[in-house]
């Protein structure tokens, strides 16, 4: 009884989860991250107008933040839960910002004025 | 069997088909990305007002090619605890330490930065009580800086237990749970570095 329990816990295992990458893969991620981070500094130096600047600095940070979590923290390998687990606690705090965000606009608008 | 797939089979079998304590430590990230995502939406709020206190905004006072030469410094440790878990994985516990070491030496250089980074700001007149703005930036850092403190501990102590030859590859998720809050300290990083350094000031903020 315990020897299938354990074999299908194996078997779950082997469904849900994939070989880790090699240390070359890494390798190659960091050198994009490197890459990345030099182009974000590079942007702040040109002289580009707000919106395209901030445009292409969140979207070269997004892509920096998904590369570690699915490659260095092996969420792309791991199980589909946690990366539901973990999508949860960044939608629920994506939704704390925006509430914030709308209440302190708000306040703002009608002339409240809050913390100076 | 592979030294990953031994790991798994210690464990007793659960409802998940995963490691408890693996989901444990997500349920704990998921948890951290609220601490800092109203931390980080405090500062953006605040990050331009000075009100009657005045006094210059952190945006006054960043040294950018400084904290640019930092963020790469902790964006590389996340490699050196990749490699870390590998080489645990592979049964090489030599190399084990050495990236363990690697690690947390790159992250004692990012602390360094960051005590300079703040003592500099401090004596150009930004403290933690100079104006709204600056109590948002030190409480936003400051936290980030207190979490990589404790990751430097951590893998100061899996060095220490598997050089007391404690930690053998059956127990890589060890070295797996510690890389998994040392990497979510790294994203954290990325989104403060470009949301707190690089998105330029809003027009008009600044006390000067």
């Amino acid at each position: 009884m315990a020897t299938r329990e354990g074999a299908g816990h194996d078997a779950e295992i082997d469904r849900e989860t994939h070989p880790h990458p090699s240390p070359k893969e890494y390798v190659k991620v960091a050198v994009i991250l490197a890459i990345i981070t030099a182009l974000e500094v590079g942007l702040y130096y040109i002289d580009l107008p707000n919106g395209p600047l901030i445009g292409l600095l969140l979207a070269f940070s997004a892509l920096k933040f998904a590369l570690v979590v699915l490659w260095f923290m092996h969420l792309r390998f791991d199980s589909p839960v946690l990366k539901r687990l973990f999508v949860t606690g960044l939608v629920l705090a994506a939704t704390v910002y925006a509430i914030v965000f709308i209440i302190t606009l708000a306040n703002r608008s009608s002339g409240a004025v809050v913390g100076g | 069997m592979s030294v990953q797939a031994a790991a798994h089979a210690e464990h007793p079998a659960t409802n998940t088909g995963m490691s408890n304590v693996k989901v444990g430590m997500w349920g704990f990230l998921a948890s951290e990305c609220l601490l800092f995502g109203a931390l980080i939406s405090t500062y953006l709020l605040y990050r331009g007002r000075v009100g009657q206190a005045g006094g210059p905004i952190p945006h006054d006072v960043y040294d950018i090619p400084f904290t640019s030469v930092s963020s790469f410094v902790l964006l590389m440790s996340s490699l050196t605890m990749v490699l870390a878990l590998a080489a645990i994985q592979r049964g090489d516990e030599r190399r084990l330490r050495v990236w363990l070491v690697a690690t947390a030496l790159l992250g004692m250089v990012f602390i360094s930065g960051q005590v300079y980074e703040f003592s500099t700001f401090v004596e150009e007149g930004l403290t933690l009580k100079t104006n709204v703005a600056s109590t948002a930036f030190f409480v936003l850092t400051g936290f980030h800086g207190a979490h990589v403190s404790i990751g430097i501990l951590m893998l100061l102590s899996l060095w220490g237990i598997s050089h007391q030859g404690k930690l053998p590859p059956s127990r890589s998720e060890a070295v797996e749970l510690v890389g998994l809050y040392w990497h979510f300290v790294d994203i954290v990083w990325i989104v403060i570095f470009t949301l707190v350094y690089l998105v330029p000031a809003p027009a008009g903020a600044g006390g000067g």
